[in-house]
């Protein structure tokens, strides 16, 4: 029994068990490996996407869950003519992947946080940038939040 | 006196090195071979580690990975510097394994080493050396000092040469009327100029000079600026292939559980419930482990899990954290040491009249390096050759284990090195049992298979930094001089002739006692340095505190005059504001560590909150590496350093159980987070000129023992045992 939902603005039908999480149905059935496995229980957050908006943990959405819904990776981030969005070339500007396994992740949070409050304060990054980068990235991603929100290093 | 630099042992290894590698490295063959393979028509290869297009592109061949460090952007640039070439053009590649490949930088490096220059390897990658030569290991933070400074300067010196000889042959003009910019050969006097795309061809035919003439650091154009790193597009918007992405036409994906505790074996395992589980077509026993093989990686995993396989302990049932401490402490007093090094008599010291003895036991435990992704291997077995997808820090060591586990010639295995998730020592192929895993399984399958650790696997089956323990001791003379120390530590690795005693005493003796667990310990980023580290950095500053002495100034005292520490701690205490005052319930440490070459002084500044929660405020760090390459990269590395060593100290703990980790995930091993890290790690460099050190490595050790010094500074509370964890909520 297919299951439908829209992926990075396309109608998809995921073929998978409904237990299934929606990780390994966007690497394996979609191809859409930009998103990653990193720990499969919630707790690194590299496997981070939209899901109608909110910020999801993929790795433990199970896809009978998504039907219908709006989903976004790190692929659709960029605009329909290949532009990267702000956050992405914040994220480049500021130098901020080291390994990068983990930065898909990053972006897609920081993207949402940015969608909820515009320009976040430095509480409201640390409440929300709750994803793990063993790369020790941290001071570079809050500079690229808050370049990409047009804040001074340190005024947030 | 300071402590001597090189030990017998090492130099021992590289000798033994050396005579196998510069055969290779001597081989023409090889090298010949090495060019056919990456050169194609239209380029010209000026040895094996830079080509050069018609249309000026530069490419260069790295024989280090690069694992998320930056490294190959720095070694472009230090090619770029020497030949002169157009940034815009410059592109790097991974070697291929191939022996022609192999890194004679780092034999020259040690070399180098032997004669005096600063630098280090730790005991557990030069085994791996002297096991695996030719090698084209990334280890020891050398990726630069070694392969950008013997490789990439002096082949880019070399063809910059032969480029100028050509020009000069086609223009008919001395090779003293023409310089070089930006990929172009120019004779300023006509305004004539070659593009090193039109001429590279016919120069690269030319006999390469045998010492090729290196620029002077006052005239760098590259070296010391800070372009984009080139791998960074590609991971802000999906599109970097890790070892986790490989996806092949018909390609099945697997999971592994393996024996509990480590030396265990499989025993026995029903492979019913896996079977029965849909998507799942295949149970593959071996030898310590079982493997469910399916179509995806989550019925994978869910068969592997449906499994209740029989494993023994191999005899290691009893191995436990406390008992290891326990047997630490026993060998200690009771064992011989197996290694030793220092000046001076330190029993005389000790039992000198009218000094007062000063003695702390510190304890640290087996750390994981926890990469961000999982290990995931493709193999794909067909008509008598194998050929596999995968990151790992040595690819020629990778293609000889692939060889050896899968019965095959060397020539009939084909390696792709994919980019890498993290690694930070964790990826040396020979503490790498997913290469065997992965090649078992695709002989015994008729498609190419992905293996995928789960990261329970992943955390449980670790080549961890090794738990170590030691009893530090010193006299004091009634004016508070240290008159002696002795440093006796216990655990796998020895320490000498890797980490370095920075103050000078009259006496100073350091012991090591052999222990080792079930645990295949590993090299952990700074690897030794981190251990002798906390142990000289926190017991200093109990000798500054018991003399009653301020720390900066009580370590200042026993560094050598002039010396480069002296420079780097005086500026880490200036910069830092060191003695000035701060909020009520915040303290400072400060500790300074070299490791690989490069001097590192760390201040933190920290608080205990009400519940007990170590806060850290800030962080400050002064980095003499000699020479930066690429400051903002560089910055970047410590920056990063010091957040691991931090998660480190505060948290991190692989703790044993009847043999078996006891840990299994993020839950229970926490890494440090966004709203934990220090919202400021201000990172300053020291250009001092010296012989090039390290950059991934060296900024994580200073960091442990500054924060626990602080702690100490904050509450009279000293932490001896590391993580800090709940030990100020008692």
């Amino acid at each position: 029994m297919a299951i439908a939902a829209t992926v990075n603005g396309k109608d998809v039908a995921f073929n998978g068990e409904a237990d299934m999480p929606l990780l390994w149905a966007l690497r394996e059935e979609l191809g859409l490996t930009g998103t990653k496995f990193g720990c499969g229980i919630a707790a690194c957050g590299a496997c981070s996407v939209h899901v109608d908006g909110q910020i999801t943990r993929s790795c433990s959405l199970p896809i009978g869950a998504v039907a219908g819904k709006n989903i976004t990776t790190i692929e659709g981030l960029k605009g329909a003519d290949g532009t990267l969005h702000a956050v992405q070339r914040a994220w480049i500007d500021a130098q901020v992947p080291q390994c990068g396994y983990c930065q898909s992740g990053q972006i897609m949070a920081a993207v949402a946080l940015i969608e909820r409050h515009g320009q976040p304060t430095k509480a409201q990054i640390d409440a929300a940038m709750t994803n793990i980068c063993r790369c020790g990235t941290y001071p570079r991603i809050r500079e690229a939040i808050l370049a990409a929100t047009d804040q001074a290093a340190g005024e947030a | 006196m300071g402590m001597k630099r090189r030990s017998f042992l090492w130099g021992g290894v590289v000798v033994a090195g050396a005579g196998v590698f510069g055969l290779k490295w001597a081989d023409k063959s090889a090298r010949n071979h090495a060019i056919d393979a990456v050169v194609k028509p239209g380029e010209a290869g000026f040895s094996p580690w830079i080509k050069i297009a018609a249309d000026d592109t530069v490419t260069i061949y790295s024989p280090t990975i690069d694992f998320g460090q930056g490294s190959h952007t720095a070694l472009a640039q230090m090619a770029a510097e020497e030949l002169d070439a157009d940034w815009a053009k410059m592109r790097v590649e991974q070697a291929p394994a191939m022996p022609g490949f192999a890194n004679a930088a780092l034999l020259k490096g040690f070399l180098s080493e032997m004669n005096g220059a600063a630098a280090y390897l730790p005991q557990s990658v030069l085994s791996l050396l002297a096991r695996n030569i030719p090698i084209q290991i990334t280890g020891g933070s050398t990726a630069i000092r070694f392969g950008g400074q013997y490789i990439m300067r002096s082949m880019g010196a070399a063809a910059r040469q032969l480029l100028l000889e050509e020009g000069a042959a086609r223009l008919g003009v001395p090779m003293a009327e023409l310089t070089t910019k930006d990929s172009r050969v120019i004779h300023a006097a006509s305004g004539r100029r070659l593009r090193y795309g039109e001429i590279a061809a016919a120069a690269a035919l030319r006999n390469m000079p045998d010492a090729p003439v290196m620029k002077d650091a006052k005239t760098f154009k590259h070296i010391g600026t800070s372009p984009m790193r080139m791998d960074i597009p590609a991971k802000v918007d999906g599109s970097a292939q890790y070892g986790m992405d490989v996806t092949l036409p018909n390609m099945r994906v697997a999971s592994v559980m393996m024996a509990p505790v480590r030396g265990g074996k499989l025993i026995s395992v029903d492979d019913r419930p896996a079977l029965a589980v849909a998507g799942v077509e295949r149970v593959v026993r071996m030898d310590d482990a079982v493997l469910v093989v399916a179509k995806g990686y989550w019925a994978a995993q869910k068969g592997v899990l449906a499994l209740a396989p029989k494993f023994d302990d191999g005899g290691h049932g009893g191995v436990n954290t406390l008992a290891i401490f326990a047997e630490q402490d026993r060998l200690r007093t009771e064992d011989k040491p197996k290694g030793k090094a220092g000046d001076g008599d330190v029993d005389a010291a000790f039992a000198a009249a009218d000094v007062r003895m000063i003695e702390a036991a510190y304890r640290l435990p087996f750390i994981h390096h926890a990469m961000m992704e999982p290990f995931a291997m493709t193999a794909h077995y067909q008509g008598g050759k194998i050929e596999v997808w995968v990151g790992l820090q040595d690819p020629l060591a990778v293609r000889h284990l692939v060889a050896k586990a899968a019965g095959l010639a060397f020539a009939d295995v084909t390696l792709h090195t994919t980019i890498m998730g993290g690694g930070f020592g964790r990826r040396f192929p020979q503490k790498c049992q997913i290469i065997a895993q992965a090649v078992k399984l695709a002989m015994a399958c008729p498609y190419p298979v992905k293996l995928i650790w789960s990261r329970e696997q992943e955390l449980r089956h670790g080549a961890y930094r090794c738990q170590s323990s030691a009893h530090l001791r010193a006299s004091l003379d009634k004016q508070n001089v240290i008159t002696g120390w002795r440093n006796d530590y216990v655990q796998s690795e020895t320490a000498e002739g890797e980490t370095h005693f920075p103050y000078v005493l009259p006496a100073m003796s350091r012991r090591h006692f052999f222990y080792q667990s079930n645990q295949d310990d590993g090299p952990w980023r700074s690897v030794n340095s981190n251990q002798i580290g906390f142990y000289n950095e926190s017991f200093i500053d109990e000798l500054a505190h018991a003399a009653g002495e301020d720390p900066y100034q009580y370590r200042r005292k026993y560094l050598p005059a002039e010396s480069r520490h002296i420079k780097v701690l005086d500026e880490a205490a200036r910069l830092s504001g060191w003695g000035q005052t701060l909020p009520a319930g915040v303290g400072r440490g400060i500790a300074i560590v070299e490791s690989f070459g490069t001097i590192v002084a760390e201040v933190v500044e920290a608080s205990v909150s009400d519940d007990g929660t170590p806060k850290i405020h800030k962080v400050t760090a002064v980095v003499d590496c000699g020479q930066v390459v690429n400051p903002r990269n560089a910055e970047a590395q410590i920056q990063g350093g010091i957040n691991m060593a931090l998660s480190v100290a505060l948290g991190e703990e692989i703790t044993l159980d009847q043999g078996a980790v006891v840990q299994s995930n993020f839950g229970d091993y926490p890494l440090l987070k966004m709203a934990d890290a220090p919202p400021v790690i201000a990172v300053h460099f020291i250009n001092s000129g010296a012989t090039l050190g390290g950059i991934g490595e060296p900024g994580v050790p200073p960091a442990p023992p500054a924060l626990t010094n602080a702690l100490f500074a904050a509450t009279g509370k000293r932490i001896r045992q590391l993580p800090i964890g709940g030990q100020f909520r008692t």
